[in-house]
């Protein structure tokens, strides 16, 4: 009697946590006005996503992808609070309200867009599984890889994408399964496993906090598509609209040539794309929900989506990343957004 | 007769005046809130899910996982659905707990007694373990027995082997594999016949002991039995039984049997940290029996290690169960610490991997839960049906 009683309790006190905050009626957006800042969920650490320096100050592409929306919403970039969540954690956080976007490299799928209740609002970094291997086991290309050990983080669509390729060419291998990216490289450093699997862009960052980082070496192989991208709770058709939007508004912002250097030439500029990007021509803000020059805000504090790539995580940063894939399509990359108007 | 006694009251009190109707009116309305907070919250919950189109049910254990798991008991690939992956992490974390708690407590129950030595050197040797282990917290210890160790192992090329059939190195610890063929059956069967006989035997001595004060050596003839009769019957059916020897192929050796360095560094540190917490069980109850006891053992000449076995423990047993049952639950909880080193246990397995890529986060939470809470209730049965048979018989 007094065990069932027990299992009973058990059971309604986790389902309490997830009624609390059910009853708020109000649209995101006036929340977030009314907190007075967006509340974004981000990594507990990856570099050139999302990252505290050594001020405390976070940086990364995820974390501006955040920035810009709070700058549409207040003009302010640095009305953001962070939530660092853990791969496991992320979806929940954002289903139970607890953050209003997630922006934490998350893997744009069917079924998270499908049955989690969730929206993927867009792609702010197009990436791709890939190896690292250990120099010393000779190998070339991934397809040489039968057998072997690999280190992989858990709680990631890297798990299955490893599975089906291995599968699909007839393979064998054995996962180790770590819980966080530094056990992952610690145990890849041990010489737990033969090779470590991961987005190509951490796979970088993961080699450079190697003692010998000449000894391992990226495989040229990609394996799977990984389309990164903000996260909203579906039912505020508004909210998803704004976090949308305000990627695109970063993208076009690029395609024009518009920077934040430039931004107030640019508000006497005569093309009518960038006066209905910037604010002065049209309600674009109004349609949604915004201030009419939120584009201009934008770009004026975080600046375009080419220069979030730079300072994050391009040539000249220590993960030192092409704009390949993520370059405007007008250069040869699949960067596309809808126009403005 | 209880009924008679209230049919003869005159006149009972009123209704609301009587205890014992007071007392049935209470209890129900007290069950019937906790029943009705319970649906309130459940209701909640699956009618705030569905208004935000996140699915609910169990129907995703019935899936394809689609993703490899490092070691698993029962047969498993990718192919296989998600409600096998609960049963593969189910598997290993009972594999690692069980393990544990083997070793815990012949370890514990070795640190108590020598804590308690005359020898003074063993005495404090076993004080310092006591202390250290059981104050450095339980993942740092894990850490350290997975990185430190794992660090100091050759690669796969460098094993250590043993007679080119034991292998030890920082993929794990290869043992050759037994593999029984045709004909096996008559081993099996002399194992169980030699079991029988050991019952039968113990029976017999105990009652010649009764009836005549002989003792007989039934422990040494009964393992020279239980050894003797399966050698008989593997000879008799002609030695069925062939070995596969582990081999180093491509990266790794393959066949025998892998003991990975996850399993083996989370079940080290388990079993010392619990060990060091039953140690002082341990002492805690030999000190409870009084000294009397000895002292009387010893004008009877019972030697020392017979008091300890016949006299002493016995009765320690009694105040020993009770706090030794909260150690073993306490281990089998800590064993979900074997995700922070990539042991595929429940914890890793199905509340981490199955978790995500379902994102049915209440239900994978609920049965975890449920199932550890089951594991738990397990074991303080078990141990207290244990604690009644130990406990002293208050005629």
């Amino acid at each position: 009697m007094k065990n069932t009683k027990s299992i009973a309790i058990g059971a309604v006190m986790l389902c309490g946590l997830f009624s609390v905050s059910a009853a708020s009626a109000a649209t995101t957006l006036e929340s977030v006005k009314e907190n007075g800042h967006l509340q974004c969920g981000v990594t507990s650490g990856l570099p050139g996503f999302s990252q505290p320096d050594d001020k405390g100050n976070w940086t990364g592409i995820d974390v501006d992808t955040c920035r810009a929306v709070a700058a549409a919403i207040f003009g302010d970039a640095q009305a953001v609070e962070f939530t660092p969540l853990t791969a496991k954690e992320r979806l929940t956080a954002l289903q139970s309200g607890e953050i209003d976007m997630l922006s934490r490299n998350t893997t744009w799928t069917l079924t998270r867009d499908a049955s989690l209740g969730l929206n993927f609002t867009g792609t702010n970094y197009y990436d791709g599984q890939g190896f690292l291997i250990n120099k010393d086991i000779g190998v070339d290309d991934a397809t040489q890889l039968n057998g072997a050990t690999i280190c992989i983080q858990a709680g990631t669509t890297t798990e299955l994408n490893l599975s089906d390729y291995f599968r699909s060419k007839g393979m064998e291998y054995q996962p180790i399964v770590f819980d966080t990216s530094e056990q992952t490289v610690q145990g890849f450093a041990a010489g737990r496993c033969d090779v470590l699997t991961s987005d190509r862009s951490q796979l970088a960052a993961l080699r450079s906090k190697l003692s010998d980082p000449s000894s391992a070496k990226i495989l040229p192989n990609t394996i799977s598509k990984e389309p990164l991208g903000p996260v909203v709770r579906q039912g505020d058709d508004q909210w998803f609209n704004i976090v949308k939007w305000v990627l695109f508004a970063q993208i076009n912002a690029e395609e024009l040539g518009i920077t934040s250097d430039n931004v107030e030439d640019m508000l006497k500029s005569d093309n009518p794309n960038v006066q209905r990007l910037l604010g002065t021509d049209g309600d674009m803000g109004a349609k949604l929900g915004l201030r009419d020059d939120f584009g201009h805000q934008i770009v004026k504090l975080v600046g375009n989506y080419g220069e979030m790539y730079d300072r994050n995580v391009g040539p000249d940063t220590p993960l030192g990343l092409d704009r390949g894939l993520n370059a405007l399509w007008t250069e040869g990359g699949i960067l596309y957004a809808p126009p403005l108007r | 007769m209880k009924k008679q006694t209230v049919d003869s009251r005159p006149a009972g009190p009123k209704p609301w005046y009587d205890p014992r109707i007071r007392s049935i009116f209470f209890q129900f309305i007290a069950i019937a809130l906790v029943f009705w907070g319970g649906w309130t919250l459940v209701d909640n919950t699956l009618s705030n899910m569905e208004s935000r189109g996140i699915s609910t049910g169990f129907g995703f254990l019935d899936e394809t996982a689609g993703f490899g798991i490092i070691m698993s008991l029962v047969p498993y690939d990718a192919t296989m659905t998600y409600g096998r992956t609960f049963l593969v992490g189910l598997m290993n974390t009972l594999l690692v707990s069980a393990m544990g708690i083997v070793a815990a407590t012949i370890l514990g129950f070795i640190i108590g007694v020598a804590r308690l030595s005359s020898n003074w050197l063993v005495a404090k040797l076993a004080l310092v373990y006591i202390e250290v282990i059981r104050n450095i917290p339980l993942l740092l210890q894990i850490f350290f027995w997975y990185f430190a160790v794992l660090g100091s192992l050759p690669s796969p090329r460098q094993s250590v082997e043993v007679a080119d059939s034991f292998f030890l190195n920082n993929r794990g610890l290869y043992l050759p594999e037994p593999m029984p063929q045709e004909g096996f059956g008559l081993v099996w069967g002399a194992v169980i016949a030699a079991i029988v006989v050991v019952i039968g035997l113990r029976a017999w001595a105990k009652k010649r002991q009764l009836a005549t004060g002989q003792i007989f050596p039934t422990f040494k003839v009964g393992v020279a039995i239980l050894v003797i009769l399966p050698t008989v019957g593997y000879l008799a059916a002609g030695a069925p039984l062939e070995w596969e020897f582990p081999a180093l192929k491509g990266f790794n050796f393959g066949g025998g049997i892998t003991i990975i360095p996850e399993l083996a560094a989370l079940w080290i540190a388990l079993s010392l940290y619990t060990a060091s917490f039953i140690a002082e069980i341990v002492r805690s109850g030999i000190l409870s029996v009084s000294k009397g006891q000895t002292e009387a053992a010893k004008a009877l000449g019972i030697p020392n290690s017979l008091t300890l076995r016949l006299v002493v423990i016995p009765q320690a047993m009694r105040v020993i169960i009770p706090p030794l049952t909260s150690q073993y639950l306490n281990l089998t909880k800590n064993s979900s610490l074997a995700t922070a080193i990539g042991y595929p246990d429940l914890v890793a397995v199905f509340m981490g991997t199955t978790l995500n890529q379902t994102g049915q986060a209440v239900e994978v939470v609920a049965i975890t839960m449920a199932v550890y809470l089951t594991i738990s209730l397990a074991i303080s049965l078990f141990m207290n049906i244990y604690n009644r048979a130990a406990a002293i018989k208050e005629r």
